[in-house]
């Protein structure tokens, strides 16, 4: 899938004037934030726990090679197989040769981010097999031929007039006198046509949540149940997973889900949590006959031990788009390519490159609401600067920005040049701006009056209120 | 062992500015595995009696819009199962997992109840089925799949009549791991994981289309708890 990242400010422009959009992010805004505050109120310990989320995380990524080969070894000891993947396209390639070798004309899909991110869709289709998305918001997307602007809800960006018009286009079978101005009828809907297509399919795909090393079980949580489906009734059972997603035991599997669902969707707990081990046993009535696991590397191994390790603990809830105000605004899609929100500003880099994806990092106001909601606690602001830093070091921000940042950084290093120089200014502003009490344009800062006025600078500096609070209590 | 296996696992252990694990570092990480030690357990259920856990995991799964339903005996189960139905108006054909947990259920007392044990189909309307499990803290339900109770049956049918003995609340999920593990050792000691453990807390869901929550997408739209609670003190 090609990146539009490069043209995030464009990407986010439209946005703004997407009224479709700008409604459906409103709704999101009050809901997220507000169910997660509830539901970790009720928890006492859920900072502890993150703590302990966290250690368990950064156990396993400092053992990681020895945490995948034993993961594997329980996974073959079940009966199941587990296929390395370096690339996307030998991802692709490993799950078209399973889906081949069944002679696969249709596959089931639960919801996968390493499928986005691997563009599976496109390269099944391509090569005659027909993926089938089933969580709601995925299967929206995917007949809208749209990308998830989500990573937890695909289809957050749609209100529900444009999914029953993609329903109406569709779904050929479908009355037109039925109504399907309700969510409940479009849910219903997507029931009826997607049922059949569970029982169809040759082969089911499913991402993972978790694997259990203990155990070689891949975990994936849901609400819908549809990955349940997708995987119990057909003859195999694919579970896209990236390196990662590895934890050691059941315990430590339990305290990780603890976090995940509050963090996600504000739940106590998904209303489906599966873990799945090795194919259908010998006397088993259902299940798929064959079990595989494809781990997909694609740039992660060269993260360990880089100043972006502690984004390889993310669980992928998505609180840090949540609660992020620039995603809150520009919607998931500015963002250019699979991960968006504080997550993707620094994964995107990372998988796609930084001159690539160098706006992402930039696209945030530092508010640190991010890390401070994070059940991982990974430190997303800071890792955004290391990305800010590489960009500027590789020259790839245009030159009027590096020179404006050089005489900043030789001001700024001089205390009384600074002092000197924004007392100066302040007054000047101040001068000038009275009468109205604020500008309405400025000549270098048009970036910001363009969309709303700046206000005059009133009073005194921060910097000479506390030295003479200094000189008072002294 | 493929090729990629090997550069995989050795551009890990390059970023990790080391080779393979030490024996003492592989030792460790084998007794951790081994000890499989709990970490923080929420006071919420584990702070109560055993009473006191069955009352939460009631609250936490009505919370959910699960329903339940307590009996005091299998016996009463049939009844229980009609009143259900004919109260949402359902039909009273079901289909009953060949679990043996099932088996001093007295169906023939109520013989307008159509049942057949076995593997739940498309056209199966009502399921029951037995679990292993209930998990207090959050009113969850732990599913194991086997030879008699096939995963489908916790997801094709329509409505979703689960039966949970009250001496199956468990307090936690560790809880519920520890009784797994106790049951289920296989002969080398190590635990024996069916192919599918389900946990399953509430019906289906999902909040894909502007954020309203609906009820009944692709699993059961209704889930009905049974408890049978011999009131005996636990």
């Amino acid at each position: 899938m090609q990146p539009t990242s490069r043209a995030f400010k464009e990407n986010a422009q439209r946005a703004l004037g997407d009224a479709n959009l700008q409604k459906a992010l409103g709704m999101m805004r009050t809901g997220f934030p507000a169910k997660r505050a509830a539901v970790v109120a009720r928890l006492p310990e859920f900072d502890a726990l993150r703590e302990q989320g966290k250690a368990i995380k950064d156990h396993v990524l400092a053992n990681l090679d020895l945490y995948l080969e034993i993961f594997e070894q329980n996974v073959v000891a079940r009966g199941g197989q587990v296929h390395w993947c370096r690339t996307p396209q030998e991802a692709r390639e490993t799950v078209l040769a399973i889906c081949r070798r069944l002679d696969a004309k249709t596959v089931t899909k639960g919801k996968s981010m390493i499928g986005e991110e691997i563009a599976l869709n496109d390269y099944l289709e391509q090569n005659g097999v027909t993926p089938v998305e089933t969580d709601l918001g995925e299967y929206i997307i995917q007949i809208r031929k749209e990308r998830p602007s989500h990573i937890i809800v695909p289809a957050m960006h749609l209100v529900k007039e444009q999914i029953a018009d993609s329903f109406r286009q569709t779904h050929k079978d479908l009355d037109p006198a039925r109504p399907l101005g309700e969510a409940s009828t479009l849910v219903a809907e997507a029931r009826t046509v997607l049922r059949k297509r569970f029982f169809a399919a040759e082969v089911g795909i499913t991402g993972a949540n978790f694997c259990v090393a203990e155990t070689g079980s891949t975990v994936i949580v849901t609400n819908e149940g549809n990955g349940d489906l997708t995987q119990s009734l057909t003859k195999a059972h694919i579970v896209m997973a990236s390196l990662e997603k590895l934890v050691p035991t059941l315990e430590d599997l339990s305290t990780l889900l603890r976090l995940l669902a509050r963090s996600a969707t504000g739940q106590e707990f998904s209303t489906y949590t599966t873990l799945s081990t090795g194919p259908r046993r010998p006397d088993d009535t259902d299940g798929p006959a064959e079990y595989h696991v494809v781990f997909l590397d694609n740039g992660r191994s060269a993260v360990i031990g880089t100043e972006f390790q502690d984004m390889l603990r993310c669980i992928r809830c998505g609180a840090c788009m949540n609660h992020c105000p620039v995603y809150g605004v520009v919607g998931g899609h500015a963002y250019g390519w699979v991960y968006p929100g504080p997550m993707g500003a620094v994964l995107t880099p990372t998988l796609i490159g930084v001159d690539e994806a160098g706006h992402l990092p930039n696209a945030s106001t530092f508010c640190g609401r991010c890390e401070s909601v994070c059940p991982m606690k990974i430190p997303l602001p800071r890792m955004m600067r290391h990305w800010r830093e590489r960009e500027f070091q590789r020259k790839l921000s245009p030159p009027p920005h590096r020179y404006a940042l050089r005489a900043w950084a030789f001001v700024a290093a001089r205390p009384p040049l600074y002092r000197f120089a924004t007392t100066l200014m302040s007054r000047v502003l101040g001068w000038v701006g009275a009468p109205r009490g604020r500008f309405r344009s400025l000549p270098l800062a048009g970036g910001w009056t363009r969309g709303r006025d700046l206000p005059a600078p009133q009073g005194r500096s921060f910097m000479s209120l506390w030295a003479e609070r200094r000189k008072r209590s002294a | 062992m493929s090729e990629a296996r090997g550069q995989i696992l050795g551009a890990i252990r390059r970023s990790l500015k080391r080779g393979p694990l030490d024996e003492p570092e592989r030792a460790a990480v084998a007794a951790r595995l081994a000890a499989h030690e709990r970490n923080l357990v929420p006071a919420r259920a584990a702070s109560l009696d055993h009473r006191g856990q069955v009352d939460l995991f009631q609250r936490m799964a009505e919370e959910v819009q699960a329903t339940l339903v307590r009996v005091t005996s299998a016996a009463e189960v049939p009844a229980a199962v009609a009143d259900y139905l004919s109260l949402h108006n359902l039909p009273s054909r079901l289909v009953v997992t060949p679990d043996p947990q099932l088996d001093d259920i007295p169906w023939s007392a109520r013989p307008m109840l159509e049942v057949r044990r076995g593997r739940a189909e498309e056209a199966d309307q009502v399921g029951v089925t037995a679990c292993f499990a209930g998990v207090a803290e959050t009113g969850t339900l732990m599913l194991l799949s086997g030879p008699q109770s096939p995963t489908r049956n916790n997801l094709l049918p329509d409505t979703h009549i689960v039966v949970l003995r009250r001496e199956q609340v468990a307090a936690s999920y560790e809880e519920g791991w520890s009784r797994l593990r106790a049951a289920r050792r296989g002969a080398d000691g190590s635990l024996d994981l069916p192919r599918t453990v389900n946990f399953i807390t509430g019906p289906s869901r999902t909040a894909d289309i502007e954020q309203r929550v609906e009820v009944g997408v692709h699993g059961p739209r209704r889930l009905h708890i049974l408890l049978i609670d011999d009131g005996a003190s636990s």
